[in-house]
């Protein structure tokens, strides 16, 4: 990975966890879910419960790479009429109330339209940490290299079972921050098991030369983030996370944070 | 600059590559994955690798005999190709008296131009060991045809379709599974072609190692826009092969209808580098555009990114997609493939919105005149011919001088129910009233 020597907030946060022995946990939330004030609540809570990473999704219209619980929130927050702007107020209101590292995840079209720089300028300035773009390879991402250079923010991108040597290599490369290597061939969503596939994936990577690797897809209890602790240097919860907060509420969302988090222990 | 004369399309800027085409080379060396600053591959890198396998699966049978004979030979003896090339002279009368050709797509089997790119990709999805395939749908005849490939070759199909379109289209879906293939009604989203896509997509990323996504349309990421096309190529080379033989001479102009624009594409490419054939490209303008509903993707989009390309895309002020109408299922899409893009930008094609209501008076006036009931998204063709027709016959002493090759892209079987509602045909109390805008009841 590159420009470690710049100062990257989700890399920083991932360390300060490996130094306290701690696999680094990341959790995503839906942005305008339930509303805007609920979502900084929420990640509020996730961040005293033990959760290193937020990521915050931008509700799209066409989610290709998730499952149904994420789709029915985000569907739902943009019925109840959630704006793409909204999302920097939301980072803002998070990191003014704790330190976590917090990065945007989104889809690409609402950041081309309201303009690659624009859209860097502002997370910037709400304390963001940068972006994880599902679909969105570095092949396609010049704007990005170049605003995310300008701003200081950190550039995550996707890595699977099906990345050929020669695009891990390149995709490591590119990224900042972490590589979020993606456990199985699927979309998001709360799975029994932790696919097999994951730990051949961070092997990889790591082969390729990233410095910190986080396992997404699948993931949804302490015994998969222990498990993955073993071979990858964070785990990231979404979709369990997503449905306690539409079920249960923020409090309860706090609590399986702190239940997560007791399987961060490094052996 | 210097730039390579024979490789315009390759160009990143608009100008450069109009430019290179008025100097003299060719837009149809168009390999992708950029047409102009359109294209690309804007998708989830799960996905490279199987996008990786087709265009390299796809780039070695174009250069391989033996499938070329295996596309023509299907071509011929099951699709029924060459498809005709036929003077509609009595629906003429109604276009200043240009004279218009309309190439046959609608004789070949099951109905449309589709076949002509199912057959293809199914073969390369053989070629690469794959035993499924998984498709979208709007109206159905992508997924008609997708089924009729799949059980031609002996293969598994799947087929997405929005649970609105299964509903207003039931007896396609029975249609579907007669040929063996499993509908699958989706639910997310608006329920639309849009999210059916959507949801192949997610089948695609879970269950690459054995499936092959075999998109209906011109659009999607690197290869789809070129592989695409590639097996549409034979519309645009028998018409001008044959409006040769009929009048001896090329035509003043083509005319095909725009959904994601598989069927235009196909027919452009055979007059692409004749530069004195005008290409008009019809996109669905619904209730109008100024009402905002409609599928005027390029007269009102802007660029944007959707289901793996840059290309026009109807989008709100936050990149949100926006939902398509038109009468005409085959239309309905908020998209549009990216070489049509830079068509447009270039300034090669020239795209204008036609209404429902002009679509659907073509369609009378076709069936009447010409004894040819067409699909009403090539209703939207023909209607825009009439008006093409009468605007480069204007003032002119001998329009008949005039020539213009319509794609007729499909025909109108699947549509009588939603016609002889739009024209008031069925009686109040009969089983068939409603079905237009209700749903068949099957």
């Amino acid at each position: 990975m590159n420009n470690t020597a710049t100062a990257s907030k989700s890399a920083a946060a991932i360390d300060r966890a490996l130094a306290e022995g701690r696999t680094a946990l990341v959790g995503y939330l839906p942005a305008g879910y339930p509303d805007v004030q609920t979502t900084i609540d929420a990640a509020v809570a996730l961040a005293e419960n033990g959760t290193d990473v937020i990521e915050i999704g931008i509700p799209y219209s066409d989610p290709v790479m998730d499952g149904s619980v994420i789709q029915a929130a985000t569907v739902q927050a943009l019925k109840d009429g959630f704006r793409v702007s909204q999302v920097f107020d939301i980072v803002a209101g998070i990191t003014a109330r704790c330190d976590a590292a917090v990065l945007v995840m989104t889809y690409w079209n609402p950041v081309m339209r309201m303009g690659v720089d624009e859209f860097s300028r502002r997370l910037a300035e709400a304390g963001g940490a940068g972006l994880i773009t599902p679909d969105l390879i570095p092949d396609e991402a010049a704007e990005w290299f170049e605003a995310s250079d300008k701003y200081g923010l950190d550039r995550v991108f996707l890595v699977a079972p099906s990345s050929s040597p020669a695009r891990m290599a390149m995709t490591v490369k590119a990224s900042r921050g972490f590589v979020y290597a993606v456990s199985i061939m699927g979309v998001t969503g709360a799975r029994e098991n932790v696919s097999s596939a994951a730990e051949r994936v961070v092997q990889a990577a790591h082969e390729a030369g990233a410095e910190r690797v986080c396992v997404g897809l699948g993931v949804s209890n302490a015994e998969h983030v222990r498990e993955i602790g073993a071979y990858a240097e964070g785990a990231i919860v979404g979709t369990a996370l997503v449905a306690e907060l539409g079920h249960s509420g923020v409090e309860a969302l706090g609590k399986l944070a702190a239940r997560l988090s007791e399987g961060t222990a490094r052996a | 600059m210097t730039q390579s004369p024979d490789t315009p399309a390759e160009s990143g800027k608009p100008q450069e590559a109009a430019d290179a085409f008025l100097a003299g080379s060719s837009l149809r060396h168009a390999p992708g994955p950029y047409f102009g600053a359109f294209g690309g591959r804007w998708m989830p890198e799960s996905l490279i690798a199987a996008l990786d396998e087709l265009e390299d699966t796809f780039e070695k049978a174009k250069a391989d005999p033996e499938f070329i004979a295996q596309v023509a030979e299907l071509n011929k003896n099951y699709s029924g190709r060459p498809s005709l090339l036929t003077e509609a002279k009595r629906f003429s009368q109604h276009a200043g008296g240009a004279r218009i050709f309309l190439k046959r797509e609608d004789l070949n089997h099951t109905g449309s131009h589709k076949i002509n790119n199912v057959l293809g990709q199914a073969l390369l999805a053989q070629r690469m060991g794959k035993t499924r395939i998984i498709a979208e749908t709007g109206a159905g005849q992508h997924g008609v045809a997708s089924a009729t490939a799949a059980a031609l070759l002996g293969m598994e199909c799947v087929v997405y379709m929005g649970a609105e379109d299964t509903r207003r289209q039931a007896l396609n879906v029975a249609r579907m599974e007669l040929l063996g293939a499993t509908v699958v009604p989706v639910t997310a989203g608006s329920q639309t072609l849009k999210d059916a896509i959507n949801e192949a997509l997610r089948d695609w990323v879970a269950n690459v190692h054995n499936t092959h996504y075999l998109l209906g349309t011109a659009a999607g990421a690197h290869p789809f826009p070129a592989l695409v096309r590639y097996f549409h190529e034979v519309i645009g080379e028998e018409a001008r092969a044959q409006i040769l033989d009929q009048t001896g001479r090329l035509p003043d102009a083509v005319c095909a209808c725009i959904g994601g624009g598989s069927n235009a594409i196909g027919i452009f490419h055979g007059f692409l580098d004749d530069r004195n054939v005008a290409l008009y490209g019809f996109e669905a303008g619904g209730d109008g555009v100024d009402t905002g509903r409609h599928a005027a993707t390029i007269t009102l989009g802007r660029p944007g990114v959707l289901h793996g390309a840059r290309s026009y895309l109807m989008q709100d002020e936050d990149g949100q997609t926006i939902e398509s109408h038109s009468i005409s299922a085959g239309l309905d899409y908020p998209g549009v493939g990216p070489e049509h893009s830079y068509l447009a930008d270039i300034g090669r094609a020239t795209y204008e919105p036609v209404t429902d209501t002009e679509a659907m008076d073509a369609f009378r006036l076709l069936c009447r005149t010409e004894g040819i009931i067409p699909a009403i998204e090539s209703s939207h063709a023909l209607a825009g011919a009439l008006r093409v027709g009468k605007r480069l016959t204007e003032g002119k002493d001998n329009p008949q001088d005039v020539i213009i090759v319509v794609n007729l892209s499909g025909r109108g079987d699947k549509d009588v129910a939603t016609a002889a509602e739009w024209f008031g045909l069925l009686p109040q109390e009969s089983p068939e009233a409603g079905i237009g805008s209700e749903g068949e009841q099957l």
